[in-house]
């Protein structure tokens, strides 16, 4: 009844925001060794049905990672809801080295409990035991939360599951486009538009916070960079100056926004915006095109495409007065739009590779390329919080789809929208 | 269906909370902004008499109308700005119909194909779009009667992957009257 309801509600809702773009996520390559895992149905006591089947949740993120292999429902010979209840050799027999059981229960307080408890089947240890409270429609997210911990106990990176993409989604014939701003969780699910016009939307970007998009709207005619706090909708036009207004990225402590401006004389040069005094400062200045920029997670430095040497490529350059850019990529003939992996490490690209372009992965100190993806038109690549994944935009059959390939290059899933063109990833920071 | 009406509260919130609302503040420089031209002013007709028109200087094409018969699309070389010999005529056409209606504006639209970066792109539009307004100042269009905007890929003239219709993509419209 619960699903049903959802599902005349998302008809009701289609003339407000129409066209939805629903994406559906879809695994086309894994890894051989992924890790096997029982995802055993939470018990559940109540006279009505489980109000979410947090189980279900659980197994379809941890498969969806590429990551972990988890047994069907129809395999498991016995269905424990506790660690003391799970006989380990008979999952060892069915080749499980990790089972998770739990139990959904409603709590004096009207909100319900998620308890779960991880255990190795190799030793029979219990590597989690976690209560989780959550409000009736915030039982999905808390399903993520359960992934996310197990992701995390087991590969020992955090998890993303509770993570949103923010995307650009373009419909119409080419006379009457429509571009819309689109946040969904990380799973497709729960799609929110941002901001929809009827002119170009570019280039979004998180804040630390994870809390407003910074983007390009060339909604007024000519492009100008806003600020949209995602809770309340609010929007703020922080640059509109003469001329482009592109590629924003925030510092990491949100206060500033390193972004692309031509202004009078037409020379695209990085600059440095204060939000909050939008005070100006011009951090490159040559003739030849600088744009997207982005931040070391330190704050003390930019990265950012330059066509100085002729054709663009990836350059870096200290914050402190009197720096000059130095070149970071050498290999291959196009390197563009840089995105920084959480640690530091690598720069994500677009990269001309043999005709195509591809995304590929830079180590940030010694310059070496590796092109990860295999598309003819790949672009906009960003990474995942936790660096595992890098999703970026690409062509299918002609239309545009998202993409996300480990950043080992080994793991692929492809994101296709059910309806027009999908463009411009980006992932969000951590959101708990 | 008795979470239907809890429900659709629920949505309809989540729905609104989405939507933007209009923007609040513009902290913006008066001397940075710009706006597109305004071309669309009109004149009074008081009840008096009026006498016969005379021509002025200039009449004969309508403020905000280009030269009869000259093309207004200018292409590119690939991750080129520089204006190709066969287009020096169809720039000076516009330049002399430029330099003799000074009430005349014009927008100047810079494009991309779609392949490399898309914000890459709105600096090659843009670079484009300022050659062409280099190349029309320097045969005596004035300043103030040009104006630039790039689009970089986000506007293609034509829909493909093929150099054919990239061909078609790289190129600077003028836009009168804008």
């Amino acid at each position: 009844m619960f699903r049903r309801a959802l599902l005349i509600l998302a008809a009701l809702a289609l003339p407000v925001h129409p066209a939805a773009a629903q994406l559906t996520v879809q695994i086309l390559r894994g890894m051989a060794e992924s890790v096997p895992i029982a995802v055993i149905p939470l018990a559940w006591e109540g006279p009505d049905a489980a109000p979410w089947d947090v189980a279900a949740t659980v197994q379809a993120d941890l498969e969806r990672s590429g990551r972990f292999r988890p047994l069907p429902r129809a395999q498991m010979i016995e269905l424990p809801h506790a660690a003391d209840a799970i006989d380990v050799s008979d999952w060892r027999m069915l080749k499980v080295d990790y089972v998770l059981v739990g139990r959904l229960s409603r709590l004096p307080d009207g909100r319900f409990e998620v308890r779960y408890e991880l255990v190795s089947v190799a030793n029979g240890q219990r590597l989690l035991g976690t209560a989780l409270p959550a409000d009736r429609n915030a039982l999905k997210q808390a399903s993520h939360r359960v992934a996310d911990a197990v992701y995390e106990r087991i590969l020992g990176v955090r998890g993303a599951f509770s993570t949103r993409i923010a995307y650009v989604a373009v419909d119409g014939p080419a006379t009457a486009r429509g571009y819309r701003l689109i946040v969904t969780d990380a799973d497709g699910a729960n799609e929110r538009v941002v901001f929809g016009s009827p002119q170009p939307i570019m280039s979004p970007a998180w804040s630390p916070d994870g809390r407003s998009l910074a983007y390009v709207s060339f909604h007024s005619g000519l492009p100008a960079i806003y600020v949209q706090t995602l809770r309340t909708g609010e929007q703020v036009r922080v640059s509109a100056r003469s001329g482009i207004n592109g590629a924003p990225s925030y510092s990491p402590d949100g206060t500033q926004l390193a972004v692309a401006l031509s202004r009078r004389d037409g020379n695209v040069d990085v600059y440095l915006l204060t939000l909050a005094t939008q005070e100006l400062r011009r951090l490159t200045d040559d003739a030849a095109i600088d744009t997207e920029p982005v931040w070391a997670p330190d704050g003390g430095s930019i990265y950012f495409t330059s066509d100085r040497a002729g054709a663009p490529q990836v350059y870096h350059q200290g914050l402190a007065a009197g720096e000059r850019p130095r070149r970071i990529t050498f290999e291959g003939s196009y390197n563009a739009r840089p995105r920084m992996s959480p640690d530091g490490r690598e720069l994500a690209v677009v990269t001309l590779d043999g005709g195509a372009y591809r995304i590929g992965a830079v180590d940030a100190g010694r310059g070496a390329l590796r092109v990860l993806s295999g598309g003819q038109l790949d672009e906009s690549p960003s990474y995942s919080p936790n660096g595992a994944d890098i999703i970026y935009a690409t062509r299918e059959r002609g239309r545009g789809v998202l993409a996300i390939i480990s950043s080992d290059g080994r793991i692929q899933q492809r994101l296709a929208a059910s309806a027009g063109e999908v463009r411009e990833p980006a992932w969000s920071p951590f959101l708990n | 269906m008795r979470w239907f009406p809890v429900l659709l509260i629920a949505v309809c919130t989540l729905l609104l909370s989405g939507c933007p609302k209009k923007p609040t503040t513009v902290p913006e420089a008066p001397a940075e902004s710009t706006q597109p031209g305004d071309s669309g002013a009109t004149s009074g007709v008081g009840e008096g008499q009026v006498g016969d028109a005379q021509a002025l200087p200039g009449a004969g094409v309508a403020v905000g109308a280009g030269p009869a018969g000259v093309a207004t699309v200018i292409y590119f070389d690939f991750d080129r700005s520089d204006i190709r010999p066969e287009f020096a005529s169809l720039i000076a056409a516009h330049a002399r119909h430029l330099a003799g209606a000074a009430a005349t504006r014009i927008r100047l639209e810079g494009h991309t194909d779609e392949r490399g970066s898309r914000e890459y792109n709105i600096a090659l539009g843009e670079r484009r779009a300022q050659a062409v307004r280099r190349a029309l100042m320097l045969q005596g269009a004035g300043d103030g009667q040009l104006t630039t905007v790039s689009y970089g890929e986000e506007r293609p003239a034509a829909e493909g992957s093929d150099e054919t219709t990239y061909e078609k993509n790289r190129r600077v419209e003028l836009v009168y009257g804008r």
